[in-house]
């Protein structure tokens, strides 16, 4: 009964979704590729996906982990080592003779890889982290981060990291456009791959939240002696939950290093991890539309929508005071903190797309 | 041997008192908030921050010390009332949340204010001088640091031990509701805690700046985040323990800093591995171990979980 009652929102979101991936498409096309819509979308999915992977923890299942910028890392280290080309590592690799990884791997398995690897280290690091209790978890796995990202930058491993320089090169986003012989691009995708990838990505994160899994891992975050009374696994959850945030987490950063075009080990900082966690924060904990909405605000405000605030105004004769280099960031934090501090539920709260059309329509009713 | 190895440790033992001295805010605010203060990090390289400006408007070295002390105290204070103080009914996960928020805000508004330069801090006299022990010459805050840093806590200690205040700080870090239940003005005890927390990381960050004389809005994140391990280290809400694993990490940090040199001169290794890399990451890989076999760190009580 109440799956039949669930088919018409869920219908009506998916065709949503569908229309922004066709507006995009011919956005896409009519666009020139330079305009910065493409650049807040690009990195905008990128950022989503990792929010939802962060918010399958934080917000489903009740770890309080700030690990996400050493997945990352993880995850953009994997995908730039096996897609650099051959000829191209001798270039990338100048210091360690080319490299020891001689061979290239395509660039959706590189991306899968990318999200194995990640999870395999969340394995491991889960085993002993996993155990400890709210803030002790938060602590241990930025500690964990800030570890992989020392051990990625030893240049003993240089041969397969390149040490502390960049690793770049790799195939990047503007790579997945479709172009003829000439070399001119006859269909513009390089904007809807990325969102496509993290698509479904956050399509299978949702699938697992709505499984006899996501329940469990619900009732885990509301009550992890209650759950474990009523037969739930505690630590096989646990493990799970984090494996398969920090899997979709490391695809996450295999994205960002398309996006970035280079990736070097001492950009993943823990201010990586706060700004997803804000994200995450300002869409909603708990709500995977909220996380996917805010993610795109997010790098729009920052990147885009603010960015005049960086720039002398003048308003007739008047100079607008304050305005300068940095003053975006400053306005940007004061807009978060309120955020934080009175609208503590987010834009979303705990809802999700078709819940609003749910919503809508009894409110719609009432009015009339 | 030893002559390699003691420039290290000396170095090792002053900013381990720097770390100390930061350490003792993280774990008093803990104590009574449970609440890992996220900007303590940050209020510490704010202090760093206004030393530069103050000396550099004209203001004579030793009110500019007693205003960075004044004003960062004023700050802690302030940032206490605004962003933790309405959260107080709040689930934990949110104050630590307004926490990560404040650290961001202030890191972009000093990147604001100083247009993301470093800003070199000014050179105290004496303190800044160089001296030479044995086989190492170093900077007279070596020497000062682990003093001071007893002075100032044996002095904390006496205050928590033997006021009305110390006790009414005891009293709210054993419980929370029931001490407010007995009179004590919650919200007075936690913005002593704060002003004392920033205090002593202004006094931090004056030693610490003059040994590594620049300061950018990111400096204080990772001396913020090695402090906090300190603090677990020593058990956290513990005073004596957040000093030892402070002055712990700092010495051992150091040592790894210097491991390549070690090593090689007493001809273990043959050629440099780069150990230095792992200075940082050492000190959360101790985090994890301490975490694993005994979370209560040092000193730290044993706390049990109720149903």
């Amino acid at each position: 009964m109440k799956e039949k009652k669930l088919t018409l929102a869920n219908v009506a979101s998916a065709l949503i979704v569908l229309c922004l991936y066709v507006a995009v498409f011919i956005a896409e096309q009519k666009l020139p590729a330079t305009s910065m819509l493409f650049t807040v979308l690009k990195k905008g999915a990128t950022y989503a996906l990792v929010a939802v992977s962060m918010n399958l923890l934080n917000g489903f299942t009740g770890i309080f982990s700030l690990g996400q910028a050493g997945f990352m890392l993880i995850g953009a280290y994997v995908y730039a080592i096996f897609t650099i080309p051959l000829e191209q590592r001798v270039n990338v690799y100048q210091y360690y003779a080319g490299g020891v990884v001689q061979f290239t791997l395509p660039v959706f398995v590189a991306m899968l890889l990318a999200g194995l690897v990640a999870a395999f280290f969340a394995f491991l690091i889960g085993l002993p982290v996993l155990r400890l209790k709210s803030d002790y978890l938060a602590i241990a796995t930025l500690g964990f981060a800030e570890i992989i990202r020392a051990i990625f930058q030893w240049n003993q491993l240089g041969p397969v990291t390149n040490g502390s320089n960049m690793l770049r090169l790799f195939p990047t986003f503007n790579d997945f456009n479709i172009r003829n012989a000439d070399g001119n691009v006859t269909v513009y995708l390089s904007t809807l791959v990325p969102l496509l990838v993290a698509g479904v990505c956050i399509a299978l994160i949702v699938m697992i939240i709505n499984s006899t899994y996501g329940r469990a891992l619900r009732s885990i975050k509301d009550d992890e002696v209650a759950a474990e009374a009523m037969g739930i696994n505690l630590a096989h959850h646990k493990r799970l939950a984090f494996c398969v945030s920090s899997f979709f987490t490391g695809i996450g950063g295999a994205m960002l290093a398309m996006y970035q075009t280079t990736v070097q080990a001492k950009s993943f900082t823990s201010a990586m991890t706060y700004e997803i966690l804000l994200i995450v924060v300002i869409g909603g904990v708990g709500s995977v539309t909220g996380s996917c909405i805010s993610a795109f605000l997010f790098v729009a405000a920052s990147e885009w929508w603010l960015r005049f605030l960086d720039e002398k105004q003048m308003i007739g004769n008047w100079e607008v005071p304050l305005l300068r280099n940095g003053f975006r960031l400053v306005v940007f934090s004061i807009i978060i903190m309120i955020v934080v501090l009175f609208f503590r539920r987010g834009i979303m709260g705990t809802k999700e797309l078709p819940d609003l059309f749910r919503r809508k329509k009894k409110a719609g009713g009432e009015l009339k | 041997m030893w002559n390699t190895v003691f420039p290290y440790l000396l170095s090792g033992i002053s900013v381990g008192g720097q770390y100390a001295l930061i350490a003792i805010g993280y774990t008093m605010v803990y104590g009574i908030l449970r609440l890992i203060n996220f900007a303590h990090g940050d209020v510490f390289m704010v202090a760093g921050i206004v030393m530069v400006y103050v000396v550099s408007s004209g203001v004579p070295l030793w009110l500019s010390i007693l205003l960075v002390l004044l004003i960062t105290s004023l700050i802690g204070f302030l940032i206490e009332r605004v962003a933790y103080k309405p959260l107080r009914t709040a689930p934990r996960m949110s104050v630590m949340i307004s926490a990560i928020g404040v650290s961001y805000t202030l890191q972009n508004l000093v990147l604001y204010i100083t247009g993301g330069l470093n800003q070199i801090y000014p050179t105290i006299p004496w303190i800044s001088g160089s001296v030479t022990i044995g086989s190492a010459t170093t900077k007279m805050v070596t020497l000062v640091t682990p003093v001071l840093t007893i002075i100032l806590v044996v002095a904390l200690v006496q205050l928590i031990n033997h006021t009305k205040i110390g006790m009414a700080m005891r009293a709210v870090s054993k419980d929370f509701e029931t001490s407010q239940l007995m009179g004590i003005k919650i919200n007075s005890v936690i913005s002593v805690t704060f002003v004392i927390g920033s205090f002593l990381a202004a006094v931090g960050s004056i030693l610490y700046f003059t040994n590594y004389t620049t300061v950018i809005q990111t400096s204080g994140a990772m001396p913020g985040l090695k402090a906090f391990v300190a603090a677990v280290f020593g058990g956290i809400g513990s005073i004596p323990g957040a000093v030892i694993g402070a002055f712990i990490i700092g010495i051992m940090e150091n040592i790894i800093k210097g491991l390549d040199v070690i090593l090689f001169k007493s001809g273990v290794i043959k050629a440099p591995l780069g150990l230095a890399t792992f200075s940082d990451a050492f000190t959360f890989a101790l985090l994890i171990v301490i975490l694993v076999f005994k979370p209560t760190g040092l000193f730290g009580e044993k706390v049990t979980d109720k149903v």
